[in-house]
Parts: C-alpha cells; structure tokens; sequence
C-alpha cells in the first residue's frame, strides 16, 4: 500500500471536513461515514477531489459509503484505479 | 367533489378510474398498480381494525421508503387513523421519543431498526402495544409477507374503510424543536386537502404524468408527491435515500423514468447541477421544476435552467405548520446581472398572509417584519404542546388565527415577498429545519462538555454551515473525531455540526445569557 495515498487523503479529510483537528486523532481506520466525519455532499466532494488528484474515474457504486468508511478503503480503492 | 376532502378518499376515487395504471414505482422497477395498492392497503386497515385500531388513533411506520410504506400510510387512513412517519436514517433514540410522545397503537418497523427500536423504547418506559415487523421493505412483499404472517395465526376479517371528519388528524410530522425534542406538527385532512387542492389547480396533474417522490415520508414536501400524484391517477417514483443523495443516478433515473413533475430541496438540485452529468440526458418530458425549503442560490437555478430549459420553474414557501403557503414562478429568462436570489412571491389562493412587527401590528409594503398565515392550510396545533401552541399564534382583533411562521420578510411594491431571515435560533440546511438548541442539547449529553453554542453561518457551497463553540469540564478535550461520532448517535445526520471550536470560556450577555451576536464575531 502507497503510504503517500493515505497521507493525501488524510490531510484533505482533515483539512475540509475536521477544521482544528490533530493529526493523530485520524487514523487509517478511524469510521468515517458511520463516524459522522462524511455525510453525502463530503462524500461527493472526496470522491470528486481523488478523481482529479489521481487521474482516475470512480463509478457511483464503487464510490459508496460501504467502500469510502475508512482512509485504509479508501486508499485501497484508488490504488487499485491507478493500476 | 365526491372525495371531500379526505386524502384516502382521493386514492380510492383514483383506484376506481385508474385501476390498472401504475400507481407507485421503485427506480429498480417493481411497482404496484392502482387497484394492487388500494388492495394492499385494504388489507392493512383490516390489520390495523383488528389490532383494535379506532377512528383518532396513531400508527407510526420506522422503514425505508418504498411501496410497502405507501400502501402502509394509505391502511393507516383507512382505519381512520393519523400516521407518524419516522426518519429511517435518525437515531433509534429518537425515533422511539417521536413514537412514544405521540401515544401510537400500532407502530410498523422494519426488523433492522427493531432491536433498537425496542430497547430504546423500553429505555425511556414505554412500550408501543402493537409491532408490524416488516422484511427488507420493497415492492410491497415485506408488507404482504408481514400480513400473511399475523393472518396465519389471527385471521383480521374484512373492515370498513372509516370515513373521518375533515377536521382529524391525517399525519404527525415531527420537526426539529428547540428545547432539544422534536415536535410533533399535526395536521388534519382538512389542512392537506387544501394545499393538495391548490397543487391541483395550480400544477393541472393528469394520469399521464410522473411525480418524483424525492424527499423522505418524514418530510413535508412528501405531502405534494403522494397525495397529488395519487389524487390525479399519476405514476408516484420513488427515489429511496441512497440514490437520492447520488447525482449521478439520479440525473439519469430522471430521464429515464420520464419524470414530469420534479420537486426536491434547492440543494439536491445544486447537486444535479455540479455532479449530475446533467449534459448526457435528454428530458422531454419534465414539465415543471418544483424547490421549497431554502434559498435557492441564483447562480445554480440559473446553470439548471440552462441545462434543464423547457419546464415552468416554482419556488414554493411555507413551514411544515401550513405547507406550502407562497409561491413564486422563476421567469423564463434570468437577466444575466441578477445576483439576489427570487422573492417567496405572493399567498397561494387558500392562504392569507401579512407582515406584522414585534408587537403584531401590521406593517406597511416596503417595511421589514414577520411574515404571518391564516386560512385551512394552517396547523391547528402541535401535538401535545398547548403553551407552544399558543405561542405559535397571533389572534388579531376579529379572533382570527394568524401562523407566525417567524421568517422575516419584506412586501414588495408589486405584492411580492422577499425572504430575508429568520427570527429566532432556526436554521435551514439542505432544505431541513435545524433548531440550533437540539444541537446543543444533544451536545450536553457528553460527559466532557460543560457548555455548548451553535450558530449557523452562511456558506456560499453549502448554504448554511454549523459551527459549535464548547467549553470543556476540566483539561480533558475529546478529539473532533469523538465529537463527530457522538454527533452521528445522538442527533439525526443533516444536525451533525460542521465545525467544532474549543474556548476556555463562551461569551455571555449583561444578563447572563449566551451572547451569540459575539460569537458569530468570533466564527471569523
């Protein structure tokens, strides 16, 4: 797993949706939809930010909440878009 | 006309005429037709009758959105009872206060929010005397499942369809309230019918036309999909929650379930408008693009009118307490310097409005003041609440019951109203009623925290974002990510603050209060 993955989302999670938040309160598996950290519209713009950063296109059913709960899934899903 | 009034009354007048025509339909396509839901709901009522059901009775539903739920609401009236339905995303807590509070017999939950549905009833003491346990709800199976299942073990013979008085309850809508419990804003077939009428009259629905039924059954606008749609003879599409919240399939579901009648929170369509794709559909069919619940952003209504050219375009206005009682057509042209957002516009025939000042005193055009309501639409009170009831009201000289619906308001020369705020500590965001006390309230429950202030701010993206200042009991400072969970398990989703911030102390007033003017200085 490409450490550098998780630390970008970690930081744009942390930096758009837990203002004020220290680093080490966010972990890889911390929950974050059933954790209230992502609603909908978060969701839609995390999904919208991977897929500039990272050249790739998320389908609406991989892009779910059931894959997008933890930055560990997360990660996991966009490494295995960039192939 | 033969129906009178009464909302069931509508769907059966509609079963007669339309029997075979689609009725209600899930966005994967199972459906039920005319005569298929009025039998399915028939047998509910007979269900309920049986469970000892009567005339001016509650029965709450607690499941996803879907026929089984239509058809369940639709036996609810039949029995001549007043239906509860709770938001399948809020936490069971709640939802076991709204069930309680509003005294239901019979309450019909879906088995995944039973367990919890069940220990926090017996939490708070209550027990709701008769259960429905419903499978995956869809397509009608769980419920018809569901009533094999009692028949098997205690037959519910064939009952009548009650016909209610115009003035009994029809539903409960529980809203957001500020001492940090829900309240329950119960209106009659009365106060539905003539807004129902008023669509009818205004929206001239025919069988041919397709609804969307976008919002969830808890919210008001849901009012407009189902009674209407069923009164014309209409299809009813259900969008259910986790494909209404994805732009992406809803923008193509509505071209291809060849929507005609649209209606959602300015929000949602924002959404269409940003990440719907909107570009790749065709739909020729859609013929009016309804908004209610918030200031609709002019810079998004102007980019889905682009998009979207051909419907008529409608602001509509007015809390749960009156249903939609203004209403506003968007020109068909956006002058291309216009940046204000479009006024609420003018009273719906079957609404009296007028502003009035802090003391109730009518206020001339062109002056700021509050913006009140009368007429059949308007709720009689809320449930169980006598002195916030008498509070919600104004009676002027002649006796006559005036809504204060505390949104601030100007009348404009040409009789127009623009919105301008809100009076007190409500806030709307997507489109929901969010009392910034049951933020706090729920807040307080954490052991950590000794106090809690919410505001709203204004947020160009979003609308209105949430921003909570806390002060801590001792050194001790939950992390945002605790804060965030506890949020999620104690209030209902779109209430989950934006933005925490930890003070060592928050602002108070000469009196002692907490002064939220300083602290909105302090969001900067």
């Amino acid at each position: 797993m490409d450490e550098g993955i998780k630390q970008t989302i970690k930081e744009y999670i942390l930096k758009e949706f837990l203002p004020g938040e220290r680093p080490d309160a966010l972990g890889d598996s911390t929950p974050l939809v059933s954790g209230g950290i992502l609603d909908s519209i978060a969701t839609l713009k995390l999904v919208a930010f991977l897929e500039e950063r990272y050249e790739i296109r998320l389908e609406a059913h991989e892009a779910s909440a059931e894959n997008l709960n933890t930055i560990e899934e997360i990660a996991r899903l966009v490494q295995s878009k960039k192939g | 006309m033969a129906a009178g009034g009464i909302l069931h009354a509508h769907l059966e007048e509609a079963a007669r005429r339309f029997s075979d025509r689609r009725a209600v339909e899930e966005t994967d396509g199972r459906f039920q037709t005319y005569g298929e839901l009025a039998a399915l709901s028939d047998r509910v009522r007979d269900r309920l009758v049986r469970w000892g059901v009567r005339r001016g009775d509650r029965v709450g539903f607690y499941m996803q959105k879907s026929v089984d739920a239509v058809a369940m609401l639709y036996g609810i009236l039949k029995a001549g009872a007043a239906y509860v339905p709770v938001d399948p995303g809020a936490p069971a807590s709640r939802n076991a206060f709204v069930l309680a509070d509003c005294a239901v017999r019979v309450a019909a939950v879906e088995e995944v929010f039973a367990e919890s549905f069940r220990a926090e009833t017996a939490k708070i003491g209550k027990t709701v005397p008769g259960l429905l346990l419903l499978g995956r709800v869809g397509g009608g199976e769980a419920l018809r499942e569901a009533l094999d299942r009692e028949d098997r073990n205690d037959p519910a013979p064939r009952a009548q369809t009650v016909r209610p008085d115009p003035e009994d309850l029809a539903y409960i809508l529980y809203t957001s309230g500020s001492t940090g419990k829900p309240k329950g804003v119960a209106l009659s077939h009365r106060h539905a019918s003539s807004f129902v009428d008023w669509c009818s009259e205004t929206l001239e629905p025919r069988e041919t036309d397709r609804f969307s039924s976008h919002a969830p059954f808890h919210f008001d606008l849901s009012i407009h999909d189902i009674h209407v749609s069923l009164k014309h003879g209409a299809a009813l599409v259900l969008f259910g929650e986790a494909v209404g919240k994805d732009p992406g399939s809803l923008a193509s579901l509505i071209a291809e379930k060849k929507i005609s009648i649209w209606y959602s929170t300015p929000s949602i369509l924002t959404l269409l408008v940003q990440y719907g794709g909107l570009e790749r559909f065709e739909v020729p069919n859609l013929r009016w693009v309804l908004f209610a619940g918030e200031v609709f952003p002019i810079k998004h209504l102007r980019a889905i009118k682009t998009l979207w050219p051909r419907p008529r375009y409608a602001n509509l206005y007015g809390p749960t307490e009156t249903n939609v009682c203004t209403w506003y057509e968007i020109p068909r042209e956006i002058p291309a310097d216009r940046t204000e957002p479009y006024p609420i516009g003018k009273a719906c025939s079957h609404c009296r409005t007028k502003v009035v000042d802090a003391e109730g005193k009518d206020v001339p055009p062109g002056n700021e003041g509050e913006l009140v309501v009368a007429g059949p639409a308007v709720l009689s009170e809320y449930w169980n609440l006598p002195e916030q009831t008498s509070r919600a009201f104004l009676v002027d000289g002649e006796g006559e019951r005036w809504y204060k619906t505390g949104d601030l308001v100007i009348e404009e020369a040409n009789g127009d109203y623009t919105f301008l705020g809100r009076r007190d500590r409500m806030v709307k965001r997507r489109g929901y009623r969010v009392e910034l006390g049951e933020i706090e309230a729920g807040l307080y429950k954490h052991p950590a925290i000794e106090e809690a202030a919410a505001i709203g701010a204004e947020d160009e993206e979003s609308g209105v974002r949430i921003l909570v200042f806390l002060k801590c009991a001792g050194n001790e400072r939950p992390t945002i990510v605790e804060l965030k969970r506890f949020s999620a398990e104690n209030l209902p989703r779109y209430m989950i603050p934006d933005e925490f911030r930890f003070v060592d102390a928050i602002p108070k007033t000469s009196t002692d209060k907490i002064d939220y003017q300083r602290l909105k200085e302090m969001k900067a």
